[in-house]
């Protein structure tokens, strides 16, 4: 068997020593650090892209809720808006409806006055001539000329019983 | 000095007349002479499989790394791949703190790896199908975690040898047994990535070997079995490679964090 031939042995060792030697400054010069600054960056640049990436989705969250408030405080503003304008309308509805009701009710008031005054004015004109008459009645049938006074009293008297 | 060199050409001579036995493969041939003193440590097949190793490490990291894209192109990908296997073994098994022997996991993981599949292409040779290599590289591992063991933790690094809630009854009975262990680490860790190296070669030879001398009548049965071992030994070459690095890393977490 040639692996123990101690003969070749001092060469294998050297040569070993030496390629293991240019082999280890091959990796940790050349491999190791290379390849180590390119996995590094590599992952520093998916690390940024993630970090970004947060940093996004908090501004959005941070926007929508702005949104969202300023939402909410246009409702409520809108909300307040309408209760006012409906408080307002209202009042002014309830002062018309007022000025309107005490309107009428003066007009009404002073129909009633003037119809109140019509009638004992047509009552009294009435009267006169009721009794006007009943003194053409009486002087023509009786030939006398009735006072004025007893009349009148008669033409009241009869009126009271017609009623 | 010389004479000792002339009888191990004439031992390669020897070898070379069994040219086509299943050990052949593993044979150490030399490319160019080199001795230092009375060491021969000349540049062999297995060398110039190393400088593949290496070479090929350097192509594939230097080239995948050159531009750094974010988006990675497929090879930044396989070395990304195989950069963050390797860093999440670590971390899993050392924490975060063990990210500091990451390169060396890393190069152990490389070497091993690229040693196991190149060694699988056809006439090549497979570095880590020698003892002398893996032994080397399990005890530099072994022999590393303990300095480190003993520098962080001092005397204290002794108390991995004795398991938490021990009763004491058993507790001379158990150090024993976990000396042996821990002494026996570097042997299984190099005996394993050897072994299992060597015999799937040895196996794929012996079949290949059968294929020519069962003719064309039945030749195909031992082709087939070696389509799939040889799968299976890609397999194997990934898991053992996988396996050697993870063993370390457990090595190192008992020098690291002490349980």
């Amino acid at each position: 068997m040639p692996q123990f031939d101690p003969s070749s042995f001092p060469s294998q060792i050297f040569w070993l020593v030496v390629s293991f030697i240019a082999l280890y400054l091959v990796v940790s010069r050349i491999a190791v650090p290379r390849i180590a600054e390119v996995l590094e960056q590599r992952h520093r640049l998916v690390q940024d892209d993630i970090d970004r990436a947060a940093a996004l989705k908090a501004e959005t969250d941070a926007a929508i809720a702005s949104y969202e408030q300023a939402m909410a405080e246009a409702r409520a503003q809108a909300q307040d808006h309408v209760r006012s304008i409906t408080a307002d309308v209202k009042a002014i509805a309830d002062k018309k409806t007022a000025e309107v009701v005490a309107a009428v009710t003066e007009q009404i008031t002073s129909a009633e006055a003037r119809i109140a005054k019509a009638r004992s004015d047509a009552l009294d004109g009435m009267k006169q001539l009721a009794a006007d008459s009943a003194r053409d009645v009486v002087a023509k049938l009786a030939a006398i000329t009735p006072e004025a006074g007893k009349v009148d009293a008669a033409v009241a008297s009869a009126l009271k019983e017609a009623r | 000095m010389a004479e000792e060199h002339g009888a191990e050409t004439h031992g390669e001579a020897e070898h070379g007349a069994e040219n086509h036995g299943p050990m052949h493969q593993f044979e150490i041939k030399p490319l160019i002479d080199f001795h230092v003193g009375k060491y021969d440590l000349s540049y062999t097949n297995s060398s110039l499989m190393m400088t593949f190793v290496v070479m090929l490490t350097f192509l594939l990291f230097a080239g995948a790394t050159r531009k750094r894209t974010m988006v990675p192109s497929r090879w930044q990908s396989l070395a990304e791949i195989l950069y963050e296997f390797n860093a999440t073994m670590v971390k899993d098994n050392i924490g975060k703190q063990g990210l500091k022997y990451l390169p060396f996991v890393f190069t152990l993981f490389l070497f091993v790896l690229l040693s196991n599949v190149l060694g699988l292409m056809p006439y090549s040779f497979t570095i880590t199908s020698h003892i002398v290599v893996t032994a080397s590289l399990a005890l530099a591992i072994w022999i590393g975690a303990t300095v480190i063991g003993f520098a962080r933790h001092g005397f204290h690094y002794f108390s991995l040898l004795l398991p938490k809630g021990t009763p004491m009854a058993v507790a001379p009975f158990l150090v024993l047994i976990e000396t042996m262990s821990y002494f026996i680490r570097p042997v299984s860790l190099s005996l394993r990535l050897f072994a299992n190296m060597m015999a799937g070669h040895v196996l794929l030879k012996v079949l290949a070997g059968f294929i020519v001398t069962l003719g064309l009548l039945f030749g195909w049965i031992p082709l087939v079995a070696v389509f799939g071992i040889t799968l299976l030994e890609i397999m194997v070459a990934l898991i053992q490679a996988y396996v050697f690095a993870l063993l370390t890393c457990i090595y190192l977490n008992d020098a690291v964090n002490l349980h």
